[in-house]
């Protein structure tokens, strides 16, 4: 299978790989996928105020996940809470240009964004407590 | 040195050029026919056709009158469980294989399944992926008419003990099978020792020309008997007809002489060649894994997981250099290898794996490239995984509850 500009550009030159220390203050963290399944993305991001300043991610899978989550962590950095959830699988699948049988990439690294808010949200819940 | 290298060697082989040269006279000059009996032109076709059936017949201590020419290994093996089960349905219609055959024996079998005309035992195999003779034994009925068993997998190499098998179906009167496309040429195969009956085998393998196989079909003791699946002109003693392709025959036949004579040599240079790729990488990297058996395996192949990362990926940073994985991403059906599942490799090693298949034309230098490469390419990825990242904080991963998709 031929990868796309886009997605040799990403898993190349992987923008964000990291992680944050996951009780750091600010910080949400998204673990989505399984070993089994052959892909497992760590997406995390760091909050200030409403917006989202910094963001990192870890991935295990293909390419295209690599990208994928890779894509993400770009377009959050920047973005305020409510923005982050506008994010849709299919906006990445357009950018990247992912084949029918890479979609599957997209709809983790989608997952991954809203898992990584959720977490947020659950602690900064805990923390006004 | 000139990249890309070519590392998988199970899926083809180059053309050597002295089988290029043996048979490239044939297409121009000598056209003829080797089914036309009254001219020249026929008899000269004819003549180079039986020169390579004979060099053929020899690599495999066969009869020259025992080698049916096809298209290559999967039509052998459909000629050889479609002929079978056709020709002794009165006898039985039971078929005896293993879960890590290749598909072009599982998905004939399971096609005559579907059709209602055989049944069939799929036998698993041990964690090297080795078929166990006494299996074999036990799973015989008395309307057992095939047993098909691989000599070596396409995967991971492991040497399956054929000599045991053939005893066992000389014994029970049941015919022998054995798709010896990864075998042939590159260990010793001798039908008459290992109790064969029918063996499918392929020129490409072999650095010889793609689209021209072979079905060995035993003639004496006992004298097997196929259903044709292609009707036609009775060529190749009516067991497949069409007119044959003579140069790729020539070049089948200048491949197995070529095998004939260098095999030994070439076998030591390969295996030596691979204990040391795989002492590169396992000396440098931890948690590599060998699949298939340490010992019983063609001496050209190395099957490795490298945990923590997956195939896909890995092959995507070393797209100089051609493998293959067992990863679902570089499959049709998003399922990891079944021949590894089928050892017992977690689906998530089985993702993690390549194939490395070391051929005549490689070197040691392509090799040390490789293991260089390999480290690098593996660091980086170890780097950007978060499993490998839970795995050093002392996470069991085996534990953690996964939310699966």
């Amino acid at each position: 299978m031929a990868y796309s500009e886009k997605v040799v550009d990403h898993y190349t030159n992987p923008r964000n790989v990291g992680s944050f220390k996951k009780d750091e203050k600010g910080v949400g963290t998204g673990m989505v996928g399984a070993p089994e399944c052959g892909d497992v993305m760590k997406l995390q991001i760091k909050v200030e105020g409403e917006r989202i300043v910094d963001a990192k991610f870890k991935t295990f899978g293909c390419g295209s996940a690599i990208a994928s989550s890779s894509l993400a962590t770009e377009w959050l950095k920047g973005k305020t809470i409510d923005e982050a959830h506008t994010i849709k699988n299919t906006d990445i699948v357009q950018e990247l240009n992912l084949p029918p049988v890479k979609i599957h990439c997209s709809v983790l690294a989608e997952d991954a964004i809203k898992a990584a808010l959720a977490d947020y949200k659950k602690k900064a819940e805990t923390e006004t407590k | 040195m000139k990249l890309p290298i070519f590392l998988d060697n199970h899926s083809t082989t180059p053309m050597d050029p002295r089988v290029l040269e043996a048979l490239l006279p044939y297409f121009v000059e000598k056209f003829g026919n080797a089914a036309s009996r009254n001219h020249s032109f026929g008899w000269e076709a004819e003549e180079a056709v039986e020169n390579a059936r004979k060099q053929i017949a020899k690599l495999v201590h066969a009869d020259a009158k025992e080698i049916v020419f096809t298209s290559g290994a999967t039509e052998s093996d459909n000629l050889a469980l479609k002929g079978v089960i056709e020709m002794y349905h009165e006898k039985g219609n039971h078929i005896i294989t293993s879960s890590t055959e290749h598909r072009a024996v599982l998905d004939t079998a399971k096609a005559l399944e579907a059709k209602g005309k055989a049944r069939v035992t799929y036998l698993s195999v041990d964690k090297h992926g080795m078929v166990n003779p006494e299996d074999v034994r036990n799973a015989i009925t008395d309307k057992t008419v095939l047993i098909s068993i691989m000599l070596a997998n396409n995967e991971i190499g492991t040497i399956n003990p054929v000599k045991e098998i053939g005893k066992i179906a000389k014994e029970k009167g049941i015919l022998f099978h054995c798709d010896a496309t990864q075998g042939v040429g590159k260990i010793p195969v001798n039908v008459q020792e290992m109790g064969i009956d029918l063996m499918s085998f392929t020129g490409h393998k072999i650095y010889g020309p793609k689209g021209i196989g072979a079905l060995y079909v035993r003639k004496k003791a006992p004298r097997v008997r196929i259903a044709a699946q292609m009707d036609g002109g009775g060529h190749e003693r009516g067991m497949r007809s069409g007119t044959l392709p003579v140069p790729l025959i020539v070049g089948f036949g200048k491949a197995c002489e070529l095998c004939e004579q260098e095999m030994e040599a070439e076998g030591r240079k390969l295996a030596a060649m691979r204990d040391r790729l795989q002492a590169g990488i396992m000396n440098a990297l931890e948690e590599v894994y060998l699949n298939g058996h340490a010992t019983q395996r063609l001496p050209h192949n190395l099957n490795i997981s490298f945990a923590y990362v997956e195939g896909e990926s890995l092959l995507m940073g070393l797209k100089e250099i051609a493998l293959s994985s067992g990863s679902a991403c570089t499959s049709a059906t998003l399922e990891p290898s079944y021949v590894l599942r089928a050892l017992g490799v977690g689906s998530d090693l089985a993702h993690s794996s390549i194939r490395f298949g070391l051929g005549r034309f490689n070197t040691d230098e392509q090799v040390d490239y490789t293991i260089t490469r390999i480290i690098e390419i593996v660091t980086k990825l170890r780097e950007m995984s978060p499993l490998y990242e839970m795995a050093k904080e002392g996470v069991d991963l085996k534990t953690v509850q996964w939310a699966a998709h």
